[in-house]
């Protein structure tokens, strides 16, 4: 495990941000962290930036409990992401680079590295106010990744990107998942998630309300549902239910009376009528979310 | 430690790359330099000698009673209407008719120019009549010329301090004032400039959103720490070149000075002769700036200085830290600079009572509080302080400086992180018992 969190609790003067979180995130994956707006996400994640500290619980890196030395192999990238902008971009990631340990000359050579991996040789002299946006977020993305971490927290990374750009992060962060980095990433737009994410954790009104792996949870919220399409007439049986049909379409969704038992399900469909298809209905982690926010209400 | 160095690094080197650094360093020492070089070189100009026409219908005048080193008289004997038309086109600034009965009405006298009269040549006429009139007055009165001139003497004294032992220094309280003075002005105004200074920097961290990716790699008290050494140190930079560039540009201005020809002929004179030299030496402003610099104990005043400077500087700009941490944009910050700024201004108004009696209870009180310390302690300073006093005051300011840097530190960890709340004051004092 590259964190370990447990039993954490942040209170604030008016409301309880983390009410005894406990996480596991396992090496070398890409943790997906999800939850609305207010549920405790960057709370968490500036505990574990040691921005702020825990009223109570605590964090393990790598097996340590977390310390000041451990901000040298964490990079983060916050939700609210700025630059300074009268500086130029060389110095400015010459700066923070030195900032998270790295000698001059390795931030030196490793920046170059970076400027010819994405192309932008020709910016290390601009002031950051001459870039646009795109360009800005190149330029902070390296600063999060330039002293390699072993754990890298991105909150909500794609929001503001381009698609062009979105496209070139999500390669770099898969390349990052490659060379064995950790990645936590804190968002809700859940098409991502389905994307990179190996595992999940929800977290909602300052706790945790599910995490696991992704294909596990998935499993977890199965319906037992499938869709089927077909010639003929169909009608419920004793080995399913009918959920919905459109019968011009000659498509329906079923549900199985009885969980696994898809074999019984199929004969008494071709039974019925000509089955052509016959797929699992596999819930979207979009429908996870809004399923487990409501009940945890 | 090695972080904060990189803190104080970036803050210098962006600010003293910035045009503007280098503009008030350079204005500064110009602008000192001309303050006191431009009337020395305008009282050693040869002015131009103004010529002016009296027309005396009394009679008393006679030309060796019309003389004055700024201005060329000419009697003349015509009609008054004459004169008015003539006296511009032969080139006289003015005209002045002295009535008949003088002596009975010395207000009747009449000056006729074509422009408005400036106010010291029309003193200068005035003072060239009134002397002869008072002279005949007194000689009417019976009072010999030669008793008159002995009774026009000239009092001035020269002041020297004591001190307990009995050691005697030659001072100036003139020279004193003028010194304090400057020094309360010089720190009134850095500690307000510099310390909005900070306050902008950490505005401009927090309004453009870096402020989270620098905490993430060190502590918000290191960033504070290092923001405010960084400027700190450019302020010292910029009194490094104002000290030596104002140097230079005197040692330019007062090579100038000695090339102009009246000097040369003041310094002929006082080669001929030591006691004129004497005299002329006593009489001129650089004096009273060289019995200052003798009678002031310099190595006390530049360590003052820096020693003011640097904790009254720390203290202020650790609470214009904070309040930059709690606002999100200069216009929001105005209302809580006040509350800083209200201390250096009463200071400074303060300083002004220092000024005129630095012995006063409240010249010590005021040299004794860390607030008002800094400035009010450098306008004593020159005047003579006793050694526990200055050193009460200089502990007072540092342990005032701690108070403040920890009550700063903990608002501002807090606030660079608040987004979008008004703030106020009674919240900001909350944040100083919040948790890590």
């Amino acid at each position: 495990m590259i964190l370990s969190i447990q039993q954490v609790v942040k209170r604030y003067a008016d409301h309880t941000a983390l009410a005894g979180v406990s996480l596991e995130i396992p090496k070398g994956q890409i943790f997906g962290l999800l939850g609305p707006n207010g549920a405790g996400k960057t709370s968490l994640i500036r505990i574990i930036n040691q921005i702020t500290a825990p009223d109570e619980g605590h964090v393990l890196f790598d097996g340590e409990l977390l310390q000041p030395k451990h901000v040298e192999q964490i990079g983060y990238l916050p939700e609210e992401r700025g630059l300074y902008k009268k500086m130029k971009v060389g110095d400015q990631l010459m700066y923070l680079a030195q900032l998270k340990g790295l000698s001059k000359a390795e931030a030196q050579s490793r920046l170059k590295d970076w400027f010819i991996r994405l192309d932008i040789k020709d910016w290390w002299y601009k002031p950051v106010d001459n870039l646009s946006k795109g360009m800005q977020q190149k330029t902070q993305f390296i600063a999060t990744v330039v002293h390699e971490p072993k754990l890298l927290i991105l909150d909500e990374p794609f929001s503001g990107f381009d698609p062009i750009n979105a496209n070139m992060l999500k390669d770099e962060i898969l390349a990052l998942k490659e060379r064995g980095t950790t990645i936590l990433f804190s968002t809700h737009r859940m098409e991502s998630v389905e994307e990179l994410c190996d595992s999940i954790a929800l977290i909602n009104h300052s706790q945790v309300v599910l995490t696991g792996e992704k294909e596990e949870v998935r499993n977890r919220f199965k319906q037992h549902a499938f869709e089927v399409s077909y010639s003929g007439e169909l009608e419920e049986s004793k080995a399913f239910d009918i959920i919905s049909i459109t019968p011009e379409k000659n498509k329906a969704v079923i549900k199985l009376t009885e969980p696994n038992q898809t074999n019984k399900a199929i004969a008494a469909l071709i039974k019925q009528v000509d089955l052509f298809e016959f797929k699992e209905v596999i819930p979207s982690f979009n429908d996870i979310f809004i399923q487990v926010v409501a009940e945890t209400k | 430690m090695n972080k904060i160095l990189l803190v104080i690094q970036r803050e210098y080197l962006t600010r003293i790359q910035k045009k503007s650094f280098w503009v008030a360093s350079l204005l500064g020492p110009i602008l000192i330099t001309a303050i006191y070089a431009v009337p020395i070189w305008l009282a050693t100009q040869d002015k131009e000698v103004k010529r002016i026409e009296i027309l005396d219908e009394s009679g008393l005048f006679q030309m060796s009673d019309l003389v004055d080193k700024e201005v060329e008289f000419k009697l003349v004997k015509k009609p008054v209407s004459d004169l008015k038309s003539s006296f511009t086109k032969e080139g006289y600034a003015a005209f002045v008719h002295l009535p008949k009965d003088l002596l009975t009405h010395s207000k009747d006298i009449k000056i006729y120019s074509e422009k408005n009269l400036s106010l010291p040549l029309k003193s200068s006429i005035e003072r060239v009549i009134e002397k002869k009139v008072r002279a005949i007055l007194m000689k009417d009165a019976g009072i010999a010329s030669e008793v008159y001139e002995k009774t026009q003497i000239e009092v001035s004294s020269e002041t020297i301090t004591v001190s307990e032992k009995g050691d005697e220094t030659s001072s100036s309280s003139g020279g004193a004032m003028i010194l304090a003075g400057v020094m309360g002005m010089l720190l009134y105004v850095t500690l307000l400039l510099y310390g909005s200074q900070v306050m902008n920097g950490v505005i401009e961290e927090k309004s453009s959103r870096i402020i989270e990716v620098i905490i993430s790699s060190i502590k918000p008290y290191q960033l504070m720490l290092g923001k405010i050494l960084g400027v700190g140190m450019v302020g010292l930079t910029q009194f490094l070149l104002w000290i030596v560039l104002t140097i230079g540009l005197s040692q330019v201005a007062s090579k100038f000075y000695s090339a102009n020809p009246m000097q040369q002929k003041v310094e002929q004179i006082k080669k001929g002769d030591p006691e004129v030299a004497k005299k002329i030496e006593d009489a001129s402003p650089m004096a009273e700036v060289t019995k200052v610099i003798e009678s002031t104990n310099i190595p006390l005043m530049v360590g003052g200085f820096l020693f003011y400077f640097l904790f009254g500087y720390l203290l202020y700009s650790s609470l214009f830290a904070a309040i930059g941490s709690a606002v999100e944009s200069a216009a929001e910050a105005q209302q809580f600079t006040f509350i800083v700024m209200l201390p250096i201004i009463l200071a400074f108004i303060m300083a002004q009572f220092t000024l005129q009696d630095p012995d006063s209870p409240m010249a010590f009180w005021a040299s004794m509080i860390p607030f008002t310390s800094p400035i009010n302690m450098m306008v004593r300073l020159p005047y003579g302080v006793p050694m526990w006093e200055l050193a009460t005051s200089m502990i007072l300011l540092v342990v005032g400086f701690l108070g403040c840097s920890w009550i700063s530190a903990r608002i501002y960890r807090v606030g660079i992180l608040m987004y979008g709340k008004k703030i106020t004051v009674k919240e900001m004092a909350k944040w100083l018992f919040y948790k890590g």
